[in-house]
Parts: C-alpha cells; structure tokens; sequence
C-alpha cells in the first residue's frame, strides 16, 4: 500500500511533503518514546504519534521512516512543518485516535514487525 | 528456469498487448474488409459495434465468403461470435496457454468492465517480452555502474598513501535545549554519505550520533560531537564539560533515567537512549567524572 492510497482512505490531511507520498509503506510503528521509535521503527515504516515538536521529524529522517501520521488532530509546530519539507518527510493528520487509527490501518493491511 | 520463463508469471496482457488496433463494424461488407487487411497487412481483426467487442472476423472467413460468393455481404454474416477473450490482468502464462489450446491466432483483449481496450498475438507477446529482458539488463547495468562508481572509504584508504591520514569532523552542541538537537548528527549523517558509507551503516551511525546528542542537549552544559574516518572503520565521540554520570553502570540499565520533566515531555528520557547507541554501535565506551564531564566513544566497522 502506497502512503497516498492512506492519504486517501482515512481522509488524512497532509501538513507537510506532498510530494513524497508515492512511496509503498513497508509496515507501521506507533510510539511517543522516541527512543523506542529509534530503537524499533524499520526502514519504510509509518508512525503514528502525538508529538507535533521538530524532534520527530529528525527521528524519522534517522530511521528511513515513510512518513508520520499526527493522531487526534494535532496540528504540527511550523519549524516541524518546515523541517519535514527540508527532508522530504510527509507529516499527516488524523482526527482519530491512536488506538482507532491503528486498528483500522492495521485492517487496511498494514502490520507491525513481529517481536524480535 | 530461465528469465522469460519466470517473466511470462509476472507479465500481463495488458503490458504486452496493441492497444492501437484496426477494427471492422459489422455492417461494412466483406470486401471492405478485405482492404482493411490488405492495407494494414494484418490476417484478421474484431469487429466492435458501438465500443462493445460483437465478434471476430478473420482471413478464413473472407476466403469462405469468397467461395460462397458472398463478398458483399455484411461482416456480421461471416463473422465468428463465439470469441475468445483475455483480460488486462490476466498473466502472460494464461495467455499462452489459450493460444494453445485455441489455435486462434489472435484475441481481444478486454478491461474488467468488459470493454476492448487491445488485441494480443504471438507477435506482440514476444515484443512485449524482449521490451522487458531489455529495461531489465539496462536496470542492472546502470545499478551495476553505480555500484562501480561509489568509492568506499575503505578503497579510499586502499588508494591513498601517506605517513599519516587525518579525516575528521566536528559539531558543537549546545546544552539544555532539544530544539535544534538532531542537526549534528544529520550533518554528519549527510558528510558521510558524500563519502560513500553505505546506507546500512550510514543508518547505524545516525541513530547512534542522534542518541549521544540527544544526551548532550538535555542533560549536559553543552558539548561536542567528534568523528574521525579511520581505515578500519569510523569513531565518533560525544564529549561535554559536566555535570558528569554519577554511576556510568546505572546509566547503562535499560529504563533508568534522570530526563527532567521537560525532556521527557518531549517523548525523551525513557532511559533507552544509551541502550540504543549500545545495540548501533560495533564498540562503546563510556567514561564519566563529576563534574567534569562524560566521553562516550563509539566504532562503527566498514561493512563494504
């Protein structure tokens, strides 16, 4: 499944890096410890969190991330927004709730990595 | 199994058919459509009323027509109505098991709305696949000059001679605040790249420097991130001025942190960050005195 197919389906609203929506997503993360997002998010994955400050968009540049979805609405700090842009990491929004957003990405086929 | 044999499960008809193609109606007679084939060099075509596949008309039956005297008949009349037909989706393995079966020497082909959107043969099958070994042999010959092109850090090292070979980098972190922390590493991260560190390490190395400077913006007076290119492998070092870890071991256990609540808010300070480095890292080593200051080293080994 591709991240502009998601755009789509869940109605997401895209707050940063339109142009990198054409990327297939390998699977999908959700986390607010960015530690652990570093630690156990792959390469290609979406993550799902409510950290809307800049730091997030580092972790995900990091970790080869396809993209972030903001949960329940959050809107992005703007040096969050403008950062995304510099590197290339689409940051979307979700009216939904984490757990709502997860389980219905999750049907939608997305899976998480088995424990390791 | 050879290439064309694996491709002919990947390939579809809709990748390999004509989708330019000459159609007769039914109501145009068959010496009309004589001359469609004769101008177009073609055997045979499908007759479409209306956008809508009604049949198939080929040579045979002109030749038919002709013995029956009846050239001007309509092609409806002559036409066969029981078609064959593939769909776009469908694999290449499929279609050529119908043209065997069939002996037909053509088909239309039809989307899944059932409209006719192309006409497949032995020919275009044929063309379709040699299109395809071709993009794949300029594929891997252009990933295989890219690979040509890179120069590893350890060729680098391979090539250049000297009594002494000095490479290095160096970022300053400022202390007490999370808001730029992350460039550092990212720069270094994008310096490396340039030097042809392949990308598995290159991420290793990233999270690794991004961790240490995480810890100098929140716990430290400010400090410095070092990296120095070695033959072997690369070292980076993050150094500060103080406070200093009071026990180094305690801050090794995974969970255990002193992140004040502001570092934490920020999805920090889960006691994971050393932990990590530790897992990126191909050696770490942490020295720490109060007041002075924590040097934490990291190697990181060529894997290519």
């Amino acid at each position: 499944m591709k991240l502009k197919d998601i755009v789509k389906e869940f109605g997401l609203e895209v707050k940063a890096g339109p142009g990198h929506l054409d990327q297939e997503v390998t699977g999908g993360y959700v986390s607010d410890l960015l530690s652990d997002v570093l630690a156990h998010a792959e390469d290609g994955n979406i993550w799902v969190t409510l950290h809307i400050h800049q730091n997030i968009v580092a972790v995900a540049a990091h970790k080869g991330l396809c993209g972030i979805i903001l949960v329940q609405g959050r809107d992005p700090e703007k040096d969050t927004v403008a950062k995304a842009e510099e590197e290339g990491i689409p940051i979307m929004v979700s009216s939904l709730s984490a757990f709502e957003l997860v389980g219905r990405l999750y049907k939608a086929g997305i899976r998480g990595a088995e424990a390791d | 199994m050879t290439k064309t044999q694996e491709m002919v499960y990947e390939v579809t008809v809709g990748e390999v058919m004509a989708s330019k193609m000459v159609a007769v109606g039914p109501d145009q007679t068959m010496s009309e459509f004589r001359l469609l084939l004769r101008d177009n060099r073609i055997s045979g075509t499908p007759v479409v009323e209306n956008g809508k596949l009604v049949g198939m008309v080929s040579i045979e039956d002109l030749i038919n027509a002709l013995y029956d005297n009846a050239i001007n008949a309509p092609v409806r009349e002559r036409m066969k109505t029981k078609v064959e037909c593939l769909y776009t989706d469908e694999l290449l393995v499929h279609c050529i098991a119908k043209f065997s079966k069939y002996g037909y020497r053509r088909y239309p082909v039809l989307n899944r709305n059932e409209e006719m959107v192309g006409i497949i043969t032995k020919g275009s099958i044929v063309e379709g696949l040699l299109k395809k070994l071709e993009i794949e042999y300029e594929q891997s010959e252009s990933k295989a000059s890219l690979t040509r092109q890179r120069p590893t850090m350890r060729k680098f090292f391979e090539d250049v001679s000297a009594d002494e070979i000095s490479f290095s980098f160096k970022y300053n972190v400022m202390g007490q605040n999370l808001k730029d922390a992350g460039k550092a590493a990212s720069e270094l991260k994008n310096a490396l790249k340039k030097l042809g560190v392949c990308p598995p390490l290159l991420r290793r190395i990233g999270v690794a420097t991004y961790e240490a400077e995480i810890n100098l913006a929140s716990y430290t007076k400010g400090g410095e991130i070092r990296a120095q290119i070695e033959k072997w492998g690369i070292i980076v070092e993050a150094i500060d001025t103080g406070p200093g870890i009071p026990d180094v071991e305690l801050a090794m256990k995974p969970g255990y942190s002193t992140a004040p609540d502001w570092v934490r808010e920020l999805g920090f300070g889960a006691g994971m960050g050393l932990v990590n480095i530790k897992k990126c890292a191909d050696e770490m080593d942490l020295k720490s005195s109060v007041p002075d200051g924590t040097h934490l080293t990291m190697q990181f080994y060529y894997t290519s």
